[in-house]
C-alpha cells in the first residue's frame, strides 16, 4: 500500500475536482463523496503507517523526474518516513472528523458544497504538503494550503471582518513565505537539489559553509513562522477565527498551522547542522509561546483564546524542536525532536476537540463572547464533558495525552533554565486560561439567559466526531509513554533513537504547575472567591496590554502599514499629480491637438471637399441657364460653334499676331448677347400679353 | 460656280437665320426647307461643274427631296400634336425642358 | 467656265429676297407664299444647273406638296394666321450675327478654297475642270440609275417615306378618350 501512497493526495484532489465540476448542486451528495473520499484517504494512511512500523521507519521515497536538466532535477514525488506516516493519519483523521462534523455544522449554509470542495482542496494540499519529497513540491504545496485557507476564511466573505481577516491571514503568511523562498533558493544554489535526503546528506557532510547553513535554515523557518503564526508573524491566526469554526478546528489547530511544525520537523538535519538558527528557533518559539498564552488569559472571545492557545502550542513545539537542535549540535542528547513531534501529533487531537467543541457551543448559542454564556454543560453534555478532557488534555493532566508530550518538552526544556521556568509558566497560563474557559462555559448561571433557553445540544453527526476525538485526546498520548521499549519516541526520531525514561520529579512538577492552574481558574471563576475584576483593576495595565494583545495590530498598524500607507500615499500623490498629470497632459495635448486638426478638417479639407461642391453647384447655377429648354437656343450655339471654329480656324492659319482676337470677340459678343436675349426671355410673356390686347 | 456655291451658301445662312429666331414651329419648317434647297443646290452644282459622270450629285438631290418630304410629313404631324396639347405652336411652349 | 447669265441673278435674287421674306415676315402664311416663290426660283436654279428631273421634282414635291401641307398646317393649328404678330423670339441679334457670320465664313471658305486649290499643270482651280459629260438624257438616265446602281438606297427611301407616312397617321390622330 506504501507504493500507492501518492493517492493519498490525490484522493481529495478528485473530490474537490467532482464537486466543483459535476456534484456541486446536490448538496448532501457532494458532501458524502468528499467524506468518502477523506475516509478513503483515512484508511490508506493507517495501512502506510501500519507499513512503515513493520518496515521499523525505514524510508520510502518515489519520484519522477518532471524537469531534468543536466545540473538541475525537479521531482515530484513521495517520501514516507515514520514522520510523514504520523503526520497523515494526524491530517486524515481531523479531517474526516471535521468533514463529518461540517455536514451538521454548515447546514443551510448557501455555499454548502463549495465549502466542502474546499475543504477537500485544502486537504490534497496538506496531504500533498506532507508526502513531499523534495523542498520545492512541498513549496508548491505550502503555498496551495496558504490559497486554500485564505478561501476557506474568508469562506463568508459578505462579513467584512471576514473578509478582511482572509486577506490579513494571507499577506501576513506571504511576508513567511518570502522568507521560505529565499531559503529554498538557498538551497538550490549551494546544495544543487531540493530533494530532502540529498540536502541533509550534503548538509551533514560539512561541505557547506556554516554561514550558509544558517541563513537557508532561519530562512526555512521564516516560512514556518508565518505558516505556524509564530512570533512576530502571530497576528493573522486570531483574526483567521472569522471562518467557519470547522475551518479553525482543521486548518488552524491540527493542520495548517501545524505545517510549520512539520517542516522544522523535516528540515531538523538542516537545523541540527547549525546551533545559531536552533537557538532562534527555540527562542522564538518561546517568545511566542509565552506572548499568545498571556493574552489568551484575558480575550472573551472563545475562539480567540483557543487560537492564542493554538498558537502558544505551536511555539512550545518549536522551542522543543530548536532547543533539540541546539542540543544535538552541541553533541547532547535532547527529548526535543520528540517532544515537539510527539505535541504536534497529540495537540492536533485535542485541539481540533476544542475547535470543534466550541463550534458546537457557538452552533448553540450563536455567540462567541463567553461572558453571554455559563451554564452550557447542563444542556449540553456531551460537548461539555468532551471539552472538559480537551481541557485537561491541553492542561497537562495525568494520564490524558497532553500530560505526555508537554511532559517532554518540559524535559527538554530543563537543560536550559530560562526555557525551563519559561515553559512551566506557560503551562501554568494555560491550565489556568482553559479552565477559565471551561468554567465560563458550562459552569454558573447563565449570564445570558435568552441565549441560555436557546441553547441545544448539536446533532449526532457533530457530536459523534467530537466522543471520537476525546477518545483519541485521552488514547492518543499513550503509544509515548515512557514505560513503553518500542514506543513514539523509538519510532519517530531523528538521527538515533530517544529512549525516554521516567522522571517522576519533573512530572510531579508540570501536574503541580496544571492543576494549579486549575484551581486557580476555578477560584475566580467558580468559586469567585477571588474576584477577577478586582485582579484586572490591580494589575490594570498589564490587563489592558494582555487584552489588547500586547499592542501588536497597533504596532504593526504604526511601524509597518501606516509607513507603507504613507509611502503608498506620497506614491498615489506622485501617480495623480505627476504620472496622471502626465498621462492626463498627454490626452490634453493629443485633445488639442485633435481640435486643430478638426479645425482643419472641417474648415480645410471639408472647405476643400464642400468647396468643389460648392463651386460645382455655383457653376451649375449659372450653366442651367444655358438649359433652356429651347431649342432654338441650343441651335444657336450649335451655329455659334461652327463659325467660332471657322474664325478660329482662319484667324491662325491666314492671319497675323498671336492672339486670337477675333475668336475672344465672337465668343464674347455671342454670350453678351445669349445673355441679353435670356435676359430677354421675360418679355414675350408681356408681349404676347400687350398684343392680345391690341 | 462659285456663283451658285455663293447663292446656296446665302440661302443656308438665311434659313438658319430662320431657324434661329423664327417662334412659330411651322416658320421653322419653312426655314429648314429652305436650308434643304441650299444644300441641293449645291449638290446639283457641283453635278454639273465637277463631276458629272454619273448624276450622282443629282441623285443625292433626289433623294434629299425625299427625305425633305418626309421630315415635313413627320414635322407638320409633330406640329398638330402640339397644337393639340398646347393650344398654341410657338417654340416658348415647348421649353419644358429647362431648368 | 462663263460667267452666269442674267437668267441666274434673276433667279437668284428672287431665291434670297423670298427666302428672307420666309424668315421674317409677320404673317405666318405670307411666309409660305414666299416660301413657294422661292422653291420656284430654286427650281429655275435647277434648270440652270442641267437639272430638269429635279426642277420637275421640285415643283411637284415642294411646291405641290410641301407647301401646300405647311398652309393646310397653318389653317389648323393657327388662328394666328392673319394676325400680325412677331414672329421672331428675342434671338433675333445673336441670330443675325450668327447667321450672317455663317455666311461670311461660308463664302470666305468658297473662294479661299477656289484660290487655295490650283492644279499646278491648268493653273485653275482643279474643281473647274469637269470630269465625265452630263448625259443628254437627264431624265432617262436617271431614271436608269435609279433601277440600277441606287435600287437599294430607291427601296430604301420608299420604306422611310411609309414609315414616315405611319408616323404622321400615328402622331397626328386624334386619342381616343
Amino acid at each position: 500500500m506504501t507504493e500507492f501512497s501518492f493517492l493519498i493526495p490525490l484522493l481529495p484532489l478528485f473530490s474537490f475536482v467532482m464537486i466543483i465540476f459535476f456534484l456541486r448542486w446536490k448538496e448532501m451528495l457532494s458532501a458524502v463523496f468528499s467524506i468518502v473520499m477523506i475516509l478513503a484517504a483515512w484508511v490508506m494512511s493507517i495501512i502506510v503507517l501500519i507499513e512503515t512500523i513493520a518496515r521499523h521507519g525505514d524510508n520510502y521515497e518515489a519520484f519522477y523526474k518532471f524537469v531534468d536538466l543536466p545540473n538541475f532535477v525537479l521531482e515530484i514525488g513521495v517520501l514516507i518516513d515514520p514522520l510523514t506516516a504520523i503526520m497523515l493519519v494526524v491530517v486524515t483523521t481531523v479531517g474526516a472528523c471535521v468533514e463529518i462534523y461540517s455536514v451538521g455544522y454548515m447546514h443551510n449554509d448557501p455555499r454548502f458544497s463549495r465549502f466542502f470542495a474546499y475543504l477537500s482542496l485544502f486537504l490534497f494540499s496538506m496531504l500533498g504538503l506532507v508526502v513531499a519529497n523534495n523542498f520545492f513540491m512541498i513549496f508548491i504545496f505550502w503555498e496551495l494550503v496558504g490559497l486554500t485557507s485564505y478561501l476557506l476564511i474568508g469562506f463568508w466573505f459578505e462579513k467584512k471582518s471576514a473578509a478582511d481577516a482572509c486577506k490579513k491571514a494571507f499577506i501576513t503568511t506571504r511576508m513567511g513565505d518570502l522568507g521560505f523562498l529565499v531559503g529554498l533558493f538557498i538551497i538550490g544554489i549551494y546544495f544543487g537539489t531540493f530533494n530532502y535526503l540529498r540536502v541533509f546528506d550534503i548538509a551533514g557532510s560539512g561541505m557547506i559553509p556554516a554561514g550558509i547553513l544558517t541563513a537557508a535554515a532561519i530562512f526555512v523557518f521564516c516560512g514556518a513562522v508565518g505558516k505556524s503564526a509564530q512570533w512576530p508573524l502571530h497576528v493573522w491566526l486570531p483574526d483567521a477565527m472569522e471562518g467557519p469554526t470547522p475551518v479553525s478546528a482543521l486548518i488552524h489547530a491540527a493542520t495548517m498551522v501545524a505545517a510549520g511544525v512539520y517542516l522544522v520537523a523535516r528540515s531538523m538535519p538542516l537545523f541540527v547542522t547549525s546551533g545559531d538558527a536552533s537557538m532562534v528557533v527555540a527562542i522564538i518559539g518561546l517568545i511566542t509561546s509565552f506572548i499568545a498564552a498571556s493574552i489568551g488569559l484575558v480575550q472573551n472571545d472563545i475562539k480567540r483564546v483557543l487560537a492564542y492557545s493554538t498558537v502558544s502550542q505551536l511555539g512550545y513545539m518549536i522551542m522543543a524542536l530548536g532547543l533539540y537542535g541546539y542540543d544535538h549540535f552541541h553533541g547532547q542528547h535532547s527529548p526535543g525532536f520528540y517532544a515537539g513531534t510527539f505535541h504536534l501529533y497529540t495537540h492536533a487531537f485535542f485541539k481540533g476537540l476544542l475547535f470543534l467543541g466550541a463550534g458546537s457551543v457557538i452552533h448553540a448559542v450563536h455567540t462567541n463572547d463567553i461572558q453571554e454564556m455559563g451554564g452550557l454543560g447542563r444542556k449540553m453534555k456531551k460537548t461539555a464533558l468532551t471539552f472538559m478532557i480537551a481541557s485537561l488534555s491541553i492542561a497537562g493532566i495525568f494520564p490524558l495525552s497532553g500530560f505526555w508530550s508537554k511532559d517532554e518538552i518540559v524535559a527538554a526544556a530543563s537543560h536550559h533554565p530560562v526555557f525551563f521556568i519559561g515553559t512551566l509558566t506557560i503551562a501554568f497560563m494555560t491550565a489556568f486560561y482553559m479552565w477559565r474557559l471551561c468554567f465560563l462555559t458550562f459552569f454558573g448561571e447563565p449570564r445570558d439567559q435568552h441565549r441560555y433557553d436557546h441553547a441545544h445540544e448539536s446533532p449526532n453527526n457533530m457530536t459523534y466526531p467530537l466522543i471520537f476525538l476525546a477518545v483519541l485526546s485521552v488514547c492518543a498520548g499513550w503509544v509515548g509513554v515512557p514505560y513503553l521499549s518500542h514506543g513514539f519516541a523509538s519510532f519517530v526520531f531523528h538521527d538515533e533513537a530517544y529512549h525516554p525514561h521516567p522522571n517522576y520529579l519533573l512530572w510531579a512538577v508540570s501536574t503541580i504547575v496544571g492543576g494549579g492552574g486549575i484551581i486557580l481558574a476555578y477560584l475566580m471563576y467558580y468559586k469567585k472567591s477571588i474576584s477577577a475584576d478586582a485582579m484586572a483593576n490591580r494589575f490594570k495595565r498589564i490587563y489592558k496590554l494582555l487584552y489588547n494583545k500586547w499592542y501588536f495590530d497597533e504596532i504593526y498598524q504604526k511601524i509597518l502599514i501606516d509607513p507603507v500607507m504613507s509611502i503608498a500615499s506620497f506614491m498615489w500623490k506622485f501617480d495623480a499629480n505627476v504620472i496622471d498629470g502626465a498621462v492626463n497632459g498627454t490626452g490634453w495635448l493629443t485633445i488639442k491637438w485633435s481640435d486643430i486638426k478638426e479645425w482643419f478638417d472641417t474648415w480645410i479639407v471639408d472647405g476643400a471637399v464642400n468647396g468643389t461642391g460648392w463651386i460645382v453647384r455655383q457653376g451649375a447655377n449659372i450653366l442651367r441657364f444655358l438649359q433652356t429648354g429651347s431649342m432654338q437656343f441650343y441651335a444657336l450655339f450649335i451655329a455659334a460653334l461652327v463659325v467660332l471654329f471657322g474664325i478660329y480656324r482662319f484667324e491662325t492659319s491666314m492671319m497675323e499676331g498671336d492672339e486670337p482676337i477675333f475668336t475672344i470677340g465672337f465668343i464674347i459678343a455671342v454670350v453678351l448677347l445669349a445673355v441679353a436675349a435670356k435676359l430677354l426671355q421675360g418679355r414675350p410673356q408681356t408681349d404676347r400679353q400687350a398684343e392680345s390686347e391690341e | 460656280m462659285l456663283f451658285y456655291l455663293s447663292l446656296a451658301a446665302v440661302l443656308f445662312a438665311v434659313g438658319l437665320f430662320g431657324v434661329l429666331t423664327r417662334r412659330n414651329t411651322i416658320g421653322i419648317l419653312m426655314s429648314l426647307e429652305l436650308m434643304f434647297n441650299a444644300a441641293n443646290i449645291n449638290f446639283v452644282a457641283f453635278n454639273k461643274y465637277v463631276w458629272a459622270d454619273g448624276l450622282i450629285g443629282q441623285m443625292f438631290a433626289v433623294f434629299i427631296v425625299v427625305v425633305a418630304a418626309a421630315e415635313a410629313v413627320v414635322g407638320l404631324a409633330i406640329v398638330l400634336l402640339l397644337y393639340r396639347n398646347w393650344q398654341g405652336i410657338d417654340t416658348d411652349h415647348v421649353s419644358v425642358m429647362k431648368w | 467656265m462663263a460667267e452666269p447669265g442674267i437668267v441666274f441673278w434673276i433667279l437668284a435674287v428672287v431665291t434670297v429676297a423670298s427666302a428672307v421674306m420666309v424668315v421674317t415676315l409677320k404673317n405666318i402664311f405670307h411666309c409660305a407664299l414666299a416660301l413657294i416663290l422661292c422653291l420656284f426660283s430654286v427650281a429655275g436654279i435647277y434648270i440652270l444647273l442641267n437639272a430638269e428631273f429635279l426642277a420637275a421634282a421640285q415643283v411637284l414635291i415642294y411646291v405641290g406638296a410641301v407647301a401646300i401641307l405647311m398652309i393646310f398646317a397653318i389653317m389648323l393649328t393657327s388662328n394666328l394666321a392673319s394676325k400680325a404678330i412677331r414672329q421672331s423670339n428675342e434671338q433675333v441679334m445673336v441670330g443675325t450675327v450668327v447667321s450672317v457670320l455663317f455666311c461670311g465664313g461660308m463664302l470666305a471658305l468658297i473662294y479661299l478654297t477656289d484660290k487655295a486649290i490650283v492644279s499646278e499643270e491648268t493653273g485653275v482651280a482643279f474643281w473647274r475642270q469637269v470630269r465625265g459629260t452630263l448625259p443628254a438624257d437627264n431624265v432617262a438616265s436617271l431614271g436608269g440609275y435609279l433601277m440600277t446602281k441606287f435600287m437599294l438606297p430607291f427601296e430604301v427611301v420608299s420604306v422611310l417615306l411609309l414609315a414616315a407616312m405611319i408616323g404622321a397617321i400615328v402622331l397626328a390622330r386624334k386619342e381616343k378618350a
